[in-house]
Order: structure tokens, then sequence, then C-alpha cells
């Protein structure tokens, strides 16, 4: 017996190898082989391999073999790859019984043609064609479900429409009394800054007192009905999304199609309506809350009375401004709650396709109020109110 | 291939010969004919021909994401077929205008995989919905007959849990009340005993065989449950996911004798004769 190991310490020297014959090759396996030790690479072994005439044979011996688990595994079908490569024959019969057993059970099904996932390179034009398509197909897609909402509310007009009052109410209850304290918050602090900002301005010319216009015609024209979108895009955007995401997820919205029941009268009509009649609501709720916000500062910080305030406000202030305003949050409260169904109804069957729809409703519900608000300032501009 | 498809074809001939129907009950209730489903471009099954009859309790068999769901997802309307038709009786379920098919589709009871109870309607809300929506009755006539559907599945008492309150058999049981309101023809199940422990799976089957002997519905069910398959099946399709079509259709019981097709015989022998 020829030994070509070379002498090193015991604990590395997990690995040796012996040639019995020309064309046998034994390996030596000793010590622990468990994937926490260091363990040698099959590198060694091609080496020792290529180191000579080629055997036509390799055999284990494993009398001084410790722990054993993937480790060795691993480095055994690394071998056995090569080995068929190279058509050597390997004869696994030195080897522990365990590690026998799972070997055959990994090669038992061996792996199909066509199974594993082909890596495609799609070039850039390809994906900026497939973006283009994917949007233009969203469009319709969005138009098709505005056509829906349309005919479901005619059917509502006519009393057909099939919702439960009670839905409605807790839809009501849930984007409207409960949003106060939130839009509470918001507006006065935006009336606060209102006021803080222009009063910079208006004390360099002792005009103090048109803190009261700012913040009365800013808050009632836009800023109520926009913080006030903005509030209820991620708030409840957010929640239909998710709920009506969720129901899409758990076969939900199936049952209601197969008994005949339609989703969009069922679950977007309902949300549509409570939002459209409760973002006026809060936005006026809003505008009160921002002039409180206006009143703090004057007030409290530069010496205005409550009662000069007040009557400032008052002569501002033109019933247009309010219409303005409320006019615009029933269309934001109308495209919030249509990108929050969407996004929802659209949602594929999966966790993480809710979280996107969550997303998407709320990046939806915010660009659409933002652009909306641009044409409505610009209309409002060319019709001179 | 087309040898592959001319067997398969073939070996479904013989089988519907070996298995004669019964002559009272013959009339088929669902036929589908060339049907291909496909996601997209992606086929999962084509070329589906079957009858299925009235009274029967037909099986959609098959190994995992062979597209067992996705037929029945086709049979009740809620997927439109690539190619081909699902008829009922003589008329064609993808071929009605929209509205024609919704109100067809309430001639169904549907229980899927996951129960799909309406999460925010306590169990005898969701099963009174319909019934609110497609009967006159009053409000107390319907609160009794949504008490009977819960007797009827084990769950008297339960009218005002909501379905997260309860545990998955009992949200399983509690679909199967829910399809069961409008008492449809005919009934479709998704993986009824999925989930389910032996026993239980065990009384839903009993349940199944009650309701068609009582009602006389024609019960369609997806399951690879053996048990369940030959303790009730009087009819069925397999689905093979290598070759994308049905490879038999026969009674499971007499598939299991006579079968030669090694796919088939390996799914119903639990791979044990291979």
């Amino acid at each position: 017996m020829i030994d070509n190991s070379s002498k090193h310490d015991h604990e590395q020297n997990r690995l040796k190898f012996s040639r019995s014959a020309e064309e046998l090759l034994v390996i030596h396996l000793t010590g622990n082989w468990t994937i926490n030790d260091n363990l040698p690479t099959i590198s060694d072994v091609q080496k020792e391999i290529n180191n000579g005439a080629q055997p036509k044979n390799i055999t284990f011996d494993t009398k001084r073999l410790g722990k054993w688990d993937s480790g060795l595994l691993t480095f055994l079908v690394k071998l056995n790859r090569i080995c068929s490569q190279k058509r050597i024959h390997v004869h696994e019969d030195g080897l522990p019984e365990g590690a026998q057993r799972l070997l055959r059970l990994a090669s038992a099904v061996p792996e199909h043609k066509g199974d594993r996932k082909e890596k495609t390179h799609i070039p850039f034009l390809a994906k900026t064609g497939g973006v283009a398509i994917a949007s233009w197909q969203s469009i319709l897609e969005t138009i098709d479900f505005i056509g829906q909402i349309s005919v479901a509310f005619i059917k509502m007009l006519t009393g057909k429409a099939r919702f439960r009052g009670s839905d409605l109410l807790l839809i009501i209850q849930e984007c409207g009394a409960n949003a106060l304290p939130i839009v509470s918050l918001i507006s006065i602090l935006v009336g606060m800054i209102l006021a803080f900002v222009g009063s910079i301005q208006l004390k360099m010319f002792g005009a103090q007192i048109y803190i009261a216009d700012l913040v009365g015609i800013a808050m009632t024209r836009a800023m109520a009905a926009v913080m006030t979108g903005i509030i209820m895009a991620g708030r409840t955007g957010a929640s239909f999304a998710a709920r009506i995401g969720t129901m899409q997820v758990n076969e939900e919205i199936d049952a209601l199609k197969t008994s005949g029941i339609s989703p969009i009268e069922f679950l977007v009509l309902p949300r549509i309506i409570a939002l459209s009649i409760m973002m006026p609501l809060l936005t006026l709720y809003s505008d009160l809350m921002g002039i409180m916000g206006g009143v703090i500062v004057g007030v409290m910080g530069f010496d205005i009375s409550l009662a000069e305030y007040f009557g400032e406000t008052k002569s501002a202030l033109t019933l247009t401004n309010i219409w303005i305003g409320l006019a615009s949050a029933f269309v934001f409260g109308i495209l919030v709650a249509i990108s929050g169904c969407l996004r929802g109804i659209q949602c594929g069957r999966s966790a993480s396709a809710v979280g996107d729809a969550t997303t998407s409703a709320v990046v939806t519900g915010i660009v659409s109020i933002v652009v909306a608000t641009a044409v409505i300032t610009f209309v409002c501009n060319v019709l001179g109110i | 291939m087309k040898s592959k498809t001319s067997k398969s074809q073939e070996y479904i001939d013989i089988e519907l010969d070996t298995c004669p129907l019964d002559p009272c009950v013959s009339e088929p209730n669902i036929i589908v004919r060339d049907l291909t489903m496909a996601y997209g471009t992606n086929v999962i099954q084509r070329d589906l021909n079957f009858n299925v009859n009235r009274g029967d309790i037909f099986i959609i068999m098959g190994g995992s994401g062979c597209g067992k769901s996705t037929l029945l997802r086709h049979l009740v309307g809620l997927q439109s077929p690539a190619k081909g038709r699902v008829l009922y009786g003589d008329v064609s379920l993808w071929d009605m205008n929209p509205d024609e098919r919704e109100g067809f589709m309430r001639r169904f009871g549907i229980l899927y995989q996951s129960g799909a109870l309406w999460s925010s309607m306590t169990l005898a809300e969701n099963i009174a919905l319909t019934l609110e929506e497609y009967t006159d009755l009053s409000r107390s006539e319907i609160s009794e007959i949504v008490s009977l559907k819960l007797a009827l599945v084990g769950l008297a008492g339960f009218e005002d849990y909501y379905p997260s309150e309860i545990s998955g058999g009992m949200k399983k049981r509690a679909g199967l009340a829910r399809a069961m309101a409008l008492d449809p023809e005919i009934l479709f199940f998704d993986e009824p005993s999925a989930g389910l422990d032996p026993i239980s799976a065990r009384l839903l089957d009993d349940l199944i065989l009650e309701l068609r002997d009582s009602l006389g519905s024609t019960i369609v069910i997806v399951t690879h449950e053996l048990a369940s398959i030959f303790a009730i099946g009087s009819n069925s399709v397999f689905l093979d996911a290598e070759s994308k079509t049905m490879i038999a259709t026969g009674n499971p019981k007499m598939l299991l004798e006579e079968c030669t097709n090694p796919t088939v015989h390996a799914f119903l022998t639990r791979g044990r004769n291979r």
C-alpha cells in the first residue's frame, strides 16, 4: 500500500488517499464531517485523481469517521458528479449506511429537463414595450371599473342595487367619525403653519390682521380639502384596498360572484357613497379647525383680539370659497374610494399582493387628488371664481 | 404526443363502456366539451371531455397542481375557457351574457377550499344573505332556515359567531351550510376534507351522501383524498399534470380494478404497486 497523504496535523487531516492498485483509489474519511467543521474541498480529490494515472474505481474507508451530516453528503454528491463525468466507478458500500440511503434518496428522482427555470435576458426595448402595454392595460381596466361603478350607481338610483344598509353605516362611521381626531390635529397644525408663515411677511407692513384672511381663504378654498383628502387616502383608501384585497385572497369575492351578488354593488358602491358623503363633511370640520389654528397664532402671538379676528375672517370668506372647497372634497372622496377599491379588486392571491395593492391605492389616491386639485384650480381660474 | 392523446381518448371510451350508468339517472347535467384551460399562454389542461349526470357524486382528481381547482372555476363560471364549452343541459355557460350567467350561477352551491365565509358577517348573516336577496321570505322565516342549515352541519347555536371566532373545520361546515342556503341543484366542493381530522372528514363524507340522497343534488368534488374518493365517488375524471389532459374517467372503484394507466393506478393505490 502506498500512502500518498501528507503528514498534517491530525485534527485537520480528515481526507487521506491511498492507492491499493493502479486503478483503485481509496478515500479515507476520518474525524467529524459536519457543516460546522472546516471541511476539505472537492478540489483536493480532483487533484488526487489527476495526480498520476486516472483510477477506474473509488472506494471509501470510514472506520475512523466521527459525526457526519449534510456536509459529508454534499461532498459525496459533488464527488459523484465529477466521477460520472470521468467515468470512474464509485463504490458506496464503504460509507455509513445512513449516508448511502440518503444518497440513493437524493438521486431517486432525477431532475427533469426543462424543470429548472430558464434565465432569460429581456432586452431593454422589450421591457419598455412590456411596461407600456401593461400601463395601457391598466388604463383600460380602470375605465372598465369606472364603467361598472356607473352601471351599479344607476342600478342603485332605480333601487335595484344590492348592498346592506348596515355595511354603509359602518363604513360611514369608520371613514367619518373615526377620522375626526387625526383631521383635527392636522387641520389645526396646517392653520397654525399658514398663520406663522404669513405673519412674517404681513408683520413687515403691520398688517397682521390679514392673517385671518389668509388662513380663512387658504383653508376653505383648498388646503382643508387637500389635507383631508390625503389623510383619507392614507387612512381609508389603504383600508379599502387591504380589506377587499384580503377578501380576494380568501375567495370571499368569488363566493359573492357565485352567489350572484356583484362585488361592485356589494362592496364598492357603499364605500364610494360613504366617502363621497363624509369627505365634504370632514372638510367643513377641517375648515373650522384650520381657522381655529389661525386664531391660536393670531390671538396669542400677534395681539389680535378674538372679536377682531372673527370679524376679519367673516368679511374675507365668501360662500364661493367654501363651496369650491366642498365640491373638491366630494371629488376627492370619490377618487380615493375608487382607487382604494380598484386596487383591492385587482389584487392577486397572496400576502405580498395585498401589500402592493395597499401601497398602490395610497399612491393612486394622492396622485389623483393632486391632479384633480390642479384641474379644479385651472377651471376656477378660467371661470373667474 | 399524438399517439398519447389518442391512447387516452381510447381509454375514455373503454371506461365509459365498462361503466354503464343507471338508466333512470343517466340524463347528463353538466357536459364538458373540448375544454382547454389556460392562464394567458400557459395551458393548464386541454381537450377535456366528460359528462356529469344528475345525482352523481362526481370526483375531479389528480396530483397537486394539475388544474383541478381551475377546472372547478370553469364549471361554476368564475373563469372563462380558452377553448371549448361547458353546457348545463343544453345551455352553454360561457355563451350567455354576463347578467344571465350571474342569474344562472345562483343554481350552484359552492364550498370553497378555505370556506370563504364573508369575514365581516356572522354565520347567520352569511347564510341569510342570498336568502334575503333572492326570496320574499320574512325575517323570522329566514332565521328559521338559517338555524336549520346550521343544525344540518352540526353547528346549531353558532348563529352569532364571526368566522374568525371558529375553527377551520367549523368554517368548512359553515361554508357548506351557506352553499346549501338556496337548496341548489348542483353542489361544488373544493377540497372539502383538506385540513380536517379523519373523523370530521368521514362525517363530511356522510353528510355529502346524505345531501345527495335527500335533496337529489348533483355533487362535484375536487379532491385527492383517497378515502373520500372511494367512499362516495360514483363517477370521476382524472387530470394529469404531465400530459396536460384527462387520462381516465369512470367510477373510481372500477378504475382501481381495471385501469391500466400507470399514473392513475399509482394515484389510486398511493403508489404502493408502482
